[in-house]
């Protein structure tokens, strides 16, 4: 052997997208095989580096991938096949997508000469994810490949994150076929730089705003998580004696135990918080995009407030509120800078104007403060997220599904930490929770890992309890059962004199037996006494799957609620009260 | 508010759907689109019209901006530019008619490149407005059809948009 061959090696196209994912770092691969990628699953298994989930369904693939990224930062990588493979993972792109989810998706295509002709399992995945994606991509040449998946990380994991798709033809990965393989250290995109530094003058500006401040507000969300800037937040409002709320994608960037967190915002937001923000004088908005669930009517939105906003994404500045002092740029550098700039100037806060706002907000915390009526017989799906919160210590990997039961662990868990907080928050995805839950297990083997579902959602991909059983994955399964849709449940009582249109389910299963018959262990409470033994058998069987079948007060209600059209702090704080 | 929008595009397959799929997705209007490789074989210059309020026209171009294939950008709106259109218009041209077509082509700068016994086809350069003009001015005649290439634009003076 020449030290020319050494340099390059040669391998088949499925060879390079194995060893490429292997260069990326990646240790899993999610994934269900399928005859356009049976070249690639080959090369999969003739090595060790990459380790391959086989799940039971393609949308599992995704979440999985997904929830590793939302827990650690770094994107996660998904294999399926074509046609049915690439559709059923749609749903899954779509939800990282909505999230700014950094994710790498290789579906399989038919030969490309087949490309066209409606061949067995073609579909045109690239039209169907191009909505959907930040990017996708084909590969028209073998030896591209590894310049084509380094792209792909790139671009997943840098500026506004979301996820990448590459199609495969089939051809592009014969064995027989070998290339020069070479993993490119960097990628230089003339088309795509995204920017990292804030610009400094505007970064001033939102210092001297912030300084002048009488009722200001912190409102950071998701980019903060994703951006790895919880610890640059939490000092600024600590400097600063900022309120702190965050939205649903940004619980856990700041310690909910803190005396300055007010809460979440929005429309199931704490009453404090909305409060808070409506009659703020400055909102200070951290990568957070001012979505309708958070704003209410935008046109009654937080009348008095000057916005300023720092985002990654120009296009999320003014998109639906406009920013008086927009910041482009990167979160964490943009809050280091606005640290040392305010270290420097050594100028304090107004605190005799704090001291009066916290007062204020003081008084709105004692009028609803997250209260529930506990004193019914049957136990409220509230106190049952605050038992889980006591019993795993606040520390637990929290993965929702969606519904009353994903605004409930929100609001009652409280998150001390980033990345621990595991929800659909965009496109709200039934189905989610359990794969996410089994994502952050498999690459979190030691922590405690809980899935808060409902009837309804876990049913959407309960086939998964099999992939748990086969990669011993010892997830604690919340199943609030309240033999509703519950959500829909609650609108219907709200808006349509509960008329309940498909939203009994009927005929559920018993999942005790079901749990079983997967090889795990099923707990059915239906008495509040029985909870906490429940909770405390289930948390210490720590090498084994429990689906706790939590049967709760189906006639409870999401509170408070914003009324829609409403300003921000326009509220239905039980059945009986409003604002 | 009509605006012209200048895209430097990579020439990849794929590029042109996912722009013309970000207008279709976002409820944004595309009045008239034309695209062409540019003498950089690796770019396609494109020219879109389209019109929306301010805050509108800002999410178009910072949507375009986002998408990864999209170089470069201008709002030509934001100084002084040209606009050109070509038009195609087949028309009747008999009898008295003949004379008229041919009269108001020349007024218009137009010219007839194809003559039938009974039809005339008039290729006509010019903004938007000027060929709708055409158009109007045409009035009586029989206009058999008509094909527009939608509006390509360019900078005035040493403003470019390249690499």
């Amino acid at each position: 052997m020449t030290s020319q061959t050494k340099q390059t090696e040669m391998l088949s196209g499925a060879a390079m997208v194995i060893r490429a994912l292997a260069d990326e770092g990646v240790e899993y691969l999610y994934g269900y095989p399928g005859g356009a990628v049976l070249h690639i699953y080959d090369a999969l298994f003739q090595q060790t580096k990459v380790k391959h989930v086989l799940v039971r369904h393609e949308q599992a693939a995704t979440h999985m991938a997904d929830a590793y990224a939302r827990a650690t930062g770094k994107a996660g990588a998904v294999l399926v096949t074509s046609g049915p493979g690439a559709t059923n993972a749609v749903t899954g792109i779509a939800t990282a997508y909505m999230d700014s989810i950094p994710m790498v998706v290789l579906t399989g295509q038919v030969m490309s000469h087949l490309i066209g002709d409606d061949a067995f399992q073609e579909t045109d995945m690239l039209g169907i994810s191009r909505p959907i994606c930040k990017h996708n991509m084909s590969v028209r040449r073998p030896e591209d490949i590894p310049a084509i998946i380094k792209k792909a990380f790139y671009i997943a994991q840098s500026g506004r994150p979301g996820p990448v798709v590459i199609d495969i033809p089939k051809d592009m990965t014969i064995p027989s076929q070998t290339f020069p393989y070479l993993y490119p250290s960097e990628v230089k995109l003339r088309s795509y730089q995204p920017k990292l530094k804030g610009h400094s003058g505007q970064i001033k500006k939102a210092i001297t705003a912030l300084l002048a401040a009488k009722k200001p507000i912190l409102y950071a969300g998701g980019g903060v998580i994703m951006g790895g800037a919880s610890a640059e937040l939490t000092e600024l409002a600590q400097l600063l004696n900022l309120p702190v709320t965050n939205t649903l994608m940004g619980l856990g960037c700041y310690p909910a135990s803190d005396k300055q967190f007010i809460g979440m915002l929005g429309m199931h937001g704490s009453y404090e918080a909305n409060q808070t923000m409506h009659h703020a004088d400055l909102i200070l908005a951290v990568g957070a995009r001012f979505d309708d669930r958070v704003t209410n009517n935008t046109k009654k939105f937080c009348p008095d407030a000057t916005i300023i906003h720092i985002d990654i994404d120009p296009a999320s500045i003014s998109k639906t509120i406009n920013a008086h002092i927009p910041i482009v740029g990167l979160v964490q550098p943009v809050l280091s800078e606005m640290l040392e700039l305010l270290q420097q100037k050594k100028k304090k806060p107004d605190s005799a104007a704090l001291k009066k706002w916290w007062q204020q907000i003081d008084e709105w915390r004692a009028v609803h403060g997250g209260r529930y009526d506990n004193a019914a017989p049957q136990l409220k799906p509230q106190y049952v997220i605050e038992q889980v919160s006591k019993i795993t210590k606040g520390n637990a990997f929290v993965c929702s599904d969606v519904g009353q039961h994903q605004m409930f662990a929100a609001q009652y868990y409280g998150f001390n930490k980033p990345n621990r907080w595991i929800n659909s928050g965009g496109l709200g995805t039934m189905g989610f929770g359990l794969p996410a839950a089994m994502g952050v297990k498999l690459n979190f083997p030691d922590a405690d890992v809980v899935c808060v579902t409902g009837e309804g959602s876990i049913q959407m991909n309960i086939q998964e309890l099999s992939t748990c059983k086969q990669y011993g994955l010892a997830v604690k399964i919340i199943n609030l059962n309240n033999g509703y849709l519950g959500m829909v449940k609650q609108w219907q009582d709200m808006n349509y004199e509960s008329r309940y249109a498909s939203s009994y389910m009927d005929s559920l299963p018993d999942f005790v037996k079901l749990a079983e018959a997967y090889g795990h262990v099923g707990i059915r409470v239906t008495e509040p006494e029985q909870l906490i033994p429940a909770l405390e058998r289930a948390f210490a069987l720590k090498d084994q799957l429990v689906f706790l079948d939590i049967h709760i007060d189906p006639k409870e209600h999401v509170y408070p609620m914003q009324i829609p059209g409403g300003a921000m702090n326009e509220m239905f704080l039980s059945k009986t009260e409003r604002t | 508010m009509r605006h012209i929008i200048s895209v430097l595009l990579e020439n990849e397959s794929g590029a042109l759907a996912r722009l013309v799929g970000l207008f279709a997705q976002r409820g944004y209007n595309i009045d008239s689109l034309t695209v062409a490789a540019t003498e950089d074989a690796t770019l396609s210059r494109l020219t879109l019209v389209t019109h929306g309020n301010d805050q509108v026209i800002e999410q178009i171009t910072k949507q375009l901006h986002k998408l990864i294939e999209v170089v470069k950008l201008t709002d030509l709106n934001d100084s002084p530019h040209l606009e050109r259109e070509l038009m195609l218009i087949k028309v009747k041209a008999s009898g008295a008619q003949r004379d008229e077509v041919k009269r108001c082509a020349d007024i218009f700068r137009g010219q007839i490149i194809d003559v039938t016994a009974s039809t005339y086809t008039v290729q006509l350069v010019g903004t938007s407005d000027k060929l709708d003009a055409f158009i109007q001015a045409l009035a009586g005649t029989p206009i058999l059809e008509v094909v527009r290439s939608g509006v390509s634009g360019i900078a005035r003076g040493e403003k470019t948009l390249a690499l």
